[in-house]
């Protein structure tokens, strides 16, 4: 199970390596998605699945959905054809594809060799004792957290309005 | 956890995190630098969790939880800001708001 982590890990910062050196953002998303992919195997190793799946449920699935729609409402008006046959190019696409394949590779041996319950053997906190804690002890930074959101909301509205986008906020009405 | 001493696994979160400081640092793009954000916050998220497993404790999963709540608030946000400059100045180089008035 040692190897996992520390091949994940690999990946990981190689991936994130990749991230802070691309010049293109789609690219950079991509190797960001296989960082996070990563991550959450990190996270299966040291025996925490709930956090693990909230990691590619949210952080992969949520979180760099909306920066994929930023930047595609950033390249509005440029010509798409071109754009979609630049971004098929295979230097865009191999590298994550080999990371990601690492990865496939990893949860196939994992899966091969009877790994679940070896998973499982090895101290793993799970979502019952997650779920307990987080609603006991820590009830209030569950609320806190809620109104965080509720404020996120709030302001990502607020400053993504049209008429503010258009006349600024020292003309906009109040 | 099994045979991962826990310096290997912070030591991740410490290379990870230093990866993002050197993303915010180095690059002009607002979008880059919202994404090494990211991967900060997702290494000290890694940090809580791996203290966690040491001591076989719910509480660093459930301070990643809390950090999860923060990322997704702060990109909603961080992302808005990411329009309106675009609209403002037609770039997403940080360094055109550099300006402030009012």
């Amino acid at each position: 199970m040692a190897y996992i982590f520390y091949i994940s890990a690999a990946v990981a910062v190689v991936a994130t390596l990749l991230v802070v050196t691309r010049t293109h953002a789609v690219h950079a998303l991509l190797y960001l998605v296989v960082s996070l992919l990563a991550v959450a195997m990190v996270f299966v190793t040291l025996g925490a699945p709930l956090v693990a799946a909230l990691e590619v449920i949210i952080y992969a699935g949520a979180i760099l959905v909306l920066f994929v729609f930023v930047i595609m409402m950033l390249n509005l008006g440029a010509p798409s054809v071109e754009r979609e046959r630049a971004w098929l190019a295979p230097s865009a696409w191999v590298g994550p594809t080999i990371l990601c394949l690492i990865l496939l590779a990893e949860l196939l041996y994992v899966a091969a060799s009877g790994g679940g319950a070896e998973v499982a053997e090895a101290a793993t906190v799970g979502p019952k004792e997650v779920g307990q804690a987080l609603f006991g002890p820590y009830v209030l930074g569950v609320e806190l957290a809620g109104m965080l959101l509720l404020a996120g909301l709030v302001g990502g509205y607020h400053l993504g309005r049209r008429e503010a986008l258009e006349t600024g906020p020292e003309e906009g009405p109040p | 956890m099994t045979a991962i001493p826990m310096e290997h696994g912070l030591a991740l979160a410490a290379a990870l995190f230093v990866l993002g400081l050197v993303g915010v640092l180095a690059r002009r793009n607002i979008v880059f630098v919202l994404m090494s954000i990211e991967i900060m916050l997702n290494a000290a998220g890694v940090a809580f969790v791996v203290a966690g497993a040491r001591w076989g404790a719910a509480d660093g999963q459930v301070m990643f939880l809390f950090i999860l709540a923060t990322a997704a608030a702060e990109v909603a946000v961080g992302l808005a800001l990411v329009l309106q400059l675009y609209h403002r100045f037609r770039t997403v180089d940080a360094d055109a708001a550099s300006k402030m008035r009012g």
